[in-house]
């Protein structure tokens, strides 16, 4: 569906396309913002791949000499109490955020997916349940929720994707519920059962597929969220643990008692948090108003 | 609502018994050994040797009359510890979020009425910023200006004297949670104002000749704020977990930071009221906001 939407835009626009790169350039102007968005995300997932490679030092070497060293031509964003680079910290602190958020988004995404998917397609007493479950855990707060799963399970990397992923499965499995219900007496529905196909195929195979674009949508708004609900957790130290390099913890550790004598502690962390974020948000958006034109603001 | 309530109840219960560690663990843990004999004392003067349905039930019965059990750490009664927390956490969520509507619902008409302007875009690009920083950081930002700047530290360490110190006091926080907020009612409120403004009823005022200003603030803002109470229920709940965060960061002792000290402590009495007192604020805001839209609207009617 969305396919066809974006050839009408594009004979609409009198653009003359062809190809990946041309389709993508026409995007990028239709939506700069979003192009803003999408470079930002792509050298943060560049720098999370290559982080290796990419950073100076080692994230993890201490050296006593270079305690709360403020930015150098060594230490570029300065070093924190244990002579530990701020960069490198950071780089690596990338590969961190955004493997949680990714992590938890497919985790709640797909338990979300399978919640909604067979709510709304099977209906019946499946559904009430569920509906009944999600109302119960919408009743709190996401960073509650959050903060109490990661609580009880334990602090580990594993453990603080469960405790993000679980408080995203409502909103996944609702709006691939309110789909699947107007899609199941669509006539192609009809025919594919008519054909003989099994419940699970018809649902699997030719509802899905129509869902996939509100999905992409929701997905990169939720990274945005996941990543700052990973930020808060280790913030408050519940999140990822020593020895990983986390943005969030790195802030809590230079709060208050650094800000007079090393600010750079403090402005880093936080600037690295709010550019991923932001990416994400500004590319979700645009994501939003291409894939699905109804929302369209 | 009930049903939701009693839901979350079993699940809080439960997720709080999952923990790897209880009060006993943490308090030989500090002492450096551990005698068993004292540890099951301990355990079962607290009733944690009891199976998880009796403490549930007890927890229960309690609750029904207002008896939230004692705090594990300070040994208080749960309710003495709670009650003057409360009144804190509340100014802070109120004065949030007014200063969210206050920013928010006015910066969104603006952008709706000047659409594609260079002012939409840069008041748009602000709010998504604001969804972006977290509140944490922002807050940290702002004691380090007022460190650098004013020589100043604007966090709680005395409690306030009178209104005015009071109103000083909690209104930098609750900028920095409210930023967010007010960034999310901007949006919706712009989106919302601009989808009213293509209806037909709009066209018929400009026909007749209605002014521009009676346009927007007579004939749109009216129908286009509809949406926009939803999302303020909705960022009533988000406020509380905004505040979890700057209420640590300010050093506030509202209810919201001791929530994040008592799950630290294992401190289960008061983890699991605060969690449930969360639950039936943001059930009831919901509910509210409800029955707001029924009076807002005459077209929404509630069976009974």
């Amino acid at each position: 569906m969305a396919d066809i939407d974006h050839q009408a835009e594009l004979i609409k626009a009198g653009a003359h396309v062809s190809g990946l790169w041309d389709k993508t350039m026409f995007y990028a102007r239709r939506y700069p913002l979003g192009a803003i968005g999408a470079v930002i995300m792509v050298i943060f997932v560049f720098s999370a791949i290559f982080a290796d490679v990419l950073a100076p030092h080692d994230p993890l070497q201490t050296k006593a000499r270079a305690s709360l060293s403020p930015p150098t031509t060594e230490f570029v964003l300065g070093a924190d109490m244990m002579g530990r680079d701020m960069l490198s910290r950071i780089i690596h602190g990338a590969r961190i955020s955004l493997t949680v958020g990714v992590a938890s988004i497919l985790l709640g995404g797909f338990i979300g997916v399978f919640i909604g998917l067979m709510s709304g397609y099977l209906m019946g007493w499946f559904d009430l349940l569920m509906q009944r479950l999600i109302d119960i855990m919408q009743a709190l707060p996401l960073l509650v929720l959050a903060l109490v799963m990661a609580a009880s399970l334990g602090p580990s990397l594993e453990n603080t994707v469960l405790a993000i992923s679980i408080p995203l499965i409502p909103n996944v499995a609702r709006v691939v519920r309110s789909s699947t219900l107007s899609l199941r007496e669509m006539p192609f529905v009809e025919a594919a059962r008519a054909a003989g196909m099994s419940e699970m195929r018809v649902a699997v195979r030719h509802v899905l597929p129509n869902i996939l674009a509100p999905l992409i949508v929701l997905f990169t708004a939720q990274l945005g969220a996941a990543i700052l609900v990973e930020a808060s957790l280790s913030f408050l130290g519940l999140g990822v643990p020593e020895p990983h390099p986390s943005w969030g913890r790195m802030l809590s550790e230079s709060a208050a008692e650094y800000v007079r004598v090393a600010p750079w502690l403090v402005i880093f962390p936080g600037l690295a948090i709010s550019l991923a974020v932001f990416g994400a948000n500004l590319f979700g958006d645009a994501l939003r108003d291409i894939l699905d034109p109804r929302q369209r603001s | 609502m009930v049903l939701t309530l009693v839901g979350i109840s079993i699940i809080i219960f439960v997720l709080l018994r999952l923990m790897p560690g209880n009060i006993a663990d943490i308090m030989f843990d500090s002492a450096g050994f551990v005698d068993p004999a004292e540890k099951a004392k301990i355990e079962k003067e607290l009733g944690l040797d009891l199976p998880i349905p009796v403490q549930y039930f007890h927890w229960i019965k309690g609750m029904l009359v207002w008896d939230l059990g004692f705090s594990y750490v300070s040994e208080m009664p749960a309710v003495d510890e709670l009650g003057p927390r409360i009144p804190i956490t509340a100014k802070l969520a109120a004065l949030a979020l007014g200063f969210s509507i206050l920013f928010g619902l006015p910066l969104g008409v603006i952008c709706a009425v000047k659409q594609d302007t260079a002012l939409d875009y840069t008041l748009r690009v602000i709010s998504l910023s604001g969804l972006s920083l977290p509140s944490f950081w922002l807050g940290l930002l702002i004691l380090m200006f007022f460190v650098t700047y004013l020589n100043d530290i604007p966090i709680y360490l005395d409690p306030p004297e009178n209104l005015w110190d009071e109103l000083v006091l909690y209104s930098i926080p609750a900028a920095a949670v409210g930023f967010r907020s007010s960034a999310l009612i901007m949006r919706l409120t712009r989106s919302s104002m601009l989808e009213v403004m293509r209806q037909d009823y709009i066209r018929t005022a400009r026909s007749k000749g209605a002014s521009d200003n009676s346009i927007n603030y007579h004939h749109a803002l009216k129908n286009a704020v509809l949406p926009v109470t939803t999302i303020i229920g909705i960022e009533a709940a988000f406020l509380i977990g905004g505040l979890i965060i700057t209420e640590t960061v300010f050093n506030i002792p509202g209810v919201a930071h001791f929530l994040v000290e008592a799950i630290l402590m294992r401190d289960y009495p008061i983890v699991q009221s605060l969690v449930m007192l969360i639950a039936l604020v943001t059930v009831l805001i919901n509910f509210g906001v409800d029955l707001l839209y029924a009076v807002l609207d005459p077209r929404i009617k509630y069976a009974d």
